[in-house]
């Protein structure tokens, strides 16, 4: 660029710097790129290959097809359903439990129990999660029942099924709203005590405050880890597969389904229900960012 | 009557008394400071004023209304925060128009008051901006015109300018009192800065502990401090002990050495010891037949710009006293270590009460002040 490519140097000068600092920069990049390249590209590459071919290996559009089948658009929705509703009431209560504990006048000694909790149960999920579940609410779990002792039918006269869609929303809820907590409590912190007292001193009822000043302060944050959660929950497949033994109707435990093919057998089928959840949670995250830029105007 | 009546207000915290009997009655436009060292119920009291906290005894009543059990978002109070406290997710304008938002104003109210404001304190073309754009004592500025908007029946300010540099105080606490003057609020200032409350207020109260030490105008507070505390917050006091040798005469001796005061002394005793205040600046260089002489070794020369500031140490090692003179090229400053005689008249021997003796005989020099 500068020096670095002139045959004469001035003796001493600091020639190389600039290229060398480039070279550098780049060099740190490396364990990075190929990572992403190992774990995102190539996978992806992998996945709009296989969709687009059938099990003979020749160019097809039918995969994608057949993902607007009334079935498989059944899946989707029931997926999207899924992470919406966790993600929304997992945000709510996450929010309203993190500033009860942060900003309610209770005991500190709650808010650091708290934050533990949702520390582990954020991380709690899977198997031992759905198995926890089936052990105390399931169809002869404990609190089942107890509640039974007690002549509330739970599995008969509600209708309620921890092997449900309702179901799995509340398995999931297990993991959503600690991990909001925990993303959220930071935010609330940024929340200045003098910020309050100012609106209140303006006039302000507390639901002015929240509305025009702690909300559209705490937006970007609530966004962001709303965003999260929905991924967490669109993309979650194990916790559901050993709730309801494979036999719920989302996306993830679809693709497994085609893949490992006990009754069905198209992988390939497979990769478009997986290229599916890309683009869904691609048109996501634009909305996200789109969003997320607005509720930031003022910070820029 | 008083436009802002503070009527035996206490304020517990626990166990702690953070306010004990606070009396105060300050007139409409009157521009009232509370002075006094860290923790000693300022702010305490200031927000019982706006409201944030309730009185745990006594009455806050503005302009004949008891507000005391006031929620604060019922008061019409201005308040202006020591860290500003702006809304970070609004502009200037918005911010400034707040309060008139809530008040459910119509938009062009607002810009307009919006605009009015934001000339009063000379940011007219700022604001679309965010408070992050704006310099510290700018967002205080824009802090004030918030506070200003909702046309409040009284203005509070917490310390407003601490985190300021030193010119910008200076500078922004002229404005803060022009605006006060022109407006005719009635403000309450807290500070723990001598310097501000006298040259802002109309009237300082200096607190101490949670206690009114004295409630003067900063000519009364600065020349006739009323209590010992007073008298070693505001200025930089010299405070010794005395023997009284003759009460009727007014007559003392301070470290062996003769003076007299102009009254007689009140409640002393022959051979009682009492404490008298010496304002540095009273305090002449050399002897004088005519007036009080003292005399020490040089202890140490302070440079402090346009004064020069003496400290003497008596020789019977019974305490240190300081005088200032005037700075000028041809000062002949002296040396450490030199013995020097000062001299000051009867007038400038201020007793301290009585009860403020023992706890002022204290080997509690001034430079604690
Ligand atoms: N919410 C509270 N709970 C318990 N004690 C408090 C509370 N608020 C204030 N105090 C105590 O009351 C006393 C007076 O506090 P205050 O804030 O009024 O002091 P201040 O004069 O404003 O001091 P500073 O100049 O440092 O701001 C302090 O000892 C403080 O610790
Ligand atoms: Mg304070």
């Amino acid at each position: 660029m500068t020096n670095a490519a002139l045959p004469i140097k001035a003796p001493g000068a600091p020639v190389a710097r600039p290229v060398r600092r480039f070279g550098l920069a780049w060099l740190g990049m490396v364990p990075f790129l190929l990572f992403a390249f190992l774990f995102l590209v190539a996978p992806t590459v992998f996945l709009v290959g296989g969709s687009l071919q059938n099990a003979k290996g020749t160019f097809t559009l039918e995969n994608f097809a057949n993902l607007f089948t009334p079935q498989i658009m059944q899946t989707y929705e029931n997926s999207l359903e899924i992470s919406i509703v966790t993600a929304v009431i997992g945000g709510i209560f996450g929010l309203l439990l993190a500033y009860a504990v942060i900003s309610g006048g209770l005991p500190g000694i709650l808010r650091s129990a708290l934050m533990t909790f949702s520390g582990v149960a954020s991380n709690f999920a899977g198997v031992p999660l759905a198995f926890a579940f089936i052990y105390t609410i399931g169809r002869a779990g404990l609190f089942t029942v107890f509640l039974k002792s007690v002549g509330i039918d739970l599995y008969n006269s509600n209708g309620f099924s921890i092997y449900s869609k309702i179901g799995l929303e509340v398995v999931y809820l297990y993991f959503q709203f600690p991990l909001m907590v925990l993303i959220i409590a930071p935010a609330i912190d940024g929340l200045k005590k003098d910020w309050r007292e100012a609106a209140e001193n303006m006039g302000a009822s507390s639901f002015q405050y929240w509305r025009r000043i702690a909300l559209p302060i705490l937006m970007p944050s609530l966004l962001g880890t709303m965003i999260l959660l929905f991924g967490n929950a669109f993309g979650a497949q194990a916790t559901a597969y050993a709730l309801t033994g494979g036999f719920i109707d989302i996306v993830t435990i679809a693709i497994s389904r085609q893949m490992r093919g006990d009754v069905l057998f198209n992988p390939n089928q497979g990769y478009a229900l997986a290229m599916g959840m890309v683009i869904i949670m691609a048109i996501s995250i634009a909305g996200y960012s789109l969003l997320q830029r607005r509720s930031e105007r003022w910070l820029k | 009557m008083a436009f802002l009546e503070l009527t035996g207000v206490q304020k517990r915290f626990g166990e702690f008394a953070a306010v004990h009997n606070f009396d105060l009655a300050a007139d409409a436009g009157e521009f009232v400071s509370f002075l006094g060292p860290s923790g000693c119920g300022k702010t305490t009291t200031l927000r019982m004023i706006a409201g944030f906290e309730r009185p745990t005894a006594g009455k806050i009543v503005v302009n004949g209304a008891d507000i005391t059990d006031k929620a604060p978002n019922q008061r019409n109070v201005g308040m202006v925060f020591q860290s500003y406290a702006l809304f970070p997710n609004m502009t200037v304008a918005d911010n400034v128009g707040f309060g008139l938002k809530i008040r459910k104003r119509s938009k062009d109210q607002i810009k307009k008051r919006v605009g009015e404001l934001l000339e009063l304190i000379h940011l007219p073309d700022k604001a679309s901006r965010y408070p992050w754009q704006l310099s510290g004592g700018q967002q205080q500025r824009v802090a004030l015109a918030r506070a200003l908007a909702i046309e409040p029946q009284v203005l509070l300010l917490d310390e407003p300018l601490s985190a300021l540099d030193a010119k910008i105080r200076v500078s922004l606490r002229n404005e803060i009192r022009a605006i006060q003057r022109q407006l005719g609020i009635t403000t309450v200032y807290v500070t723990h800065d001598q310097e501000e409350a006298l040259s802002l207020s109309d009237r300082i109260v200096v607190m101490s502990e949670g206690r009114v030490e004295q409630i003067g105008t900063p000519f009364e507070i600065y020349n006739f401090p009323s209590t010992g505390f007073v008298a070693r917050f505001v200025g930089t006091l010299n405070v010794l002990s005395a023997k009284v040798i003759d009460p009727g005469a007014g007559t003392l001796e301070v470290a062996g050495q003769p003076i007299r005061a102009a009254k007689p002394i009140s409640g002393g005793h022959a051979g009682g010891m009492i404490t008298v205040a010496l304002r540095p600046e009273i305090i002449q260089l050399g002897s004088r037949a005519d007036l009080n002489n003292l005399s020490g070794i040089v202890d140490d020369v302070t440079f402090l710009g346009s004064i020069v500031r003496v400290r003497i140490k008596f020789t019977d090692g019974s305490g240190v006293i300081s005088f200032d003179t005037f700075n000028n090229p041809h000062l002949a400053v002296p040396d450490r270590g030199t013995a020097i005689t000062v001299s000051f008249p009867t007038e400038a021997c201020l007793v301290l009460d009585q009860a403020e003796a023992a706890a002022a005989a204290a080997p509690e020099d001034l430079d604690a002040a």
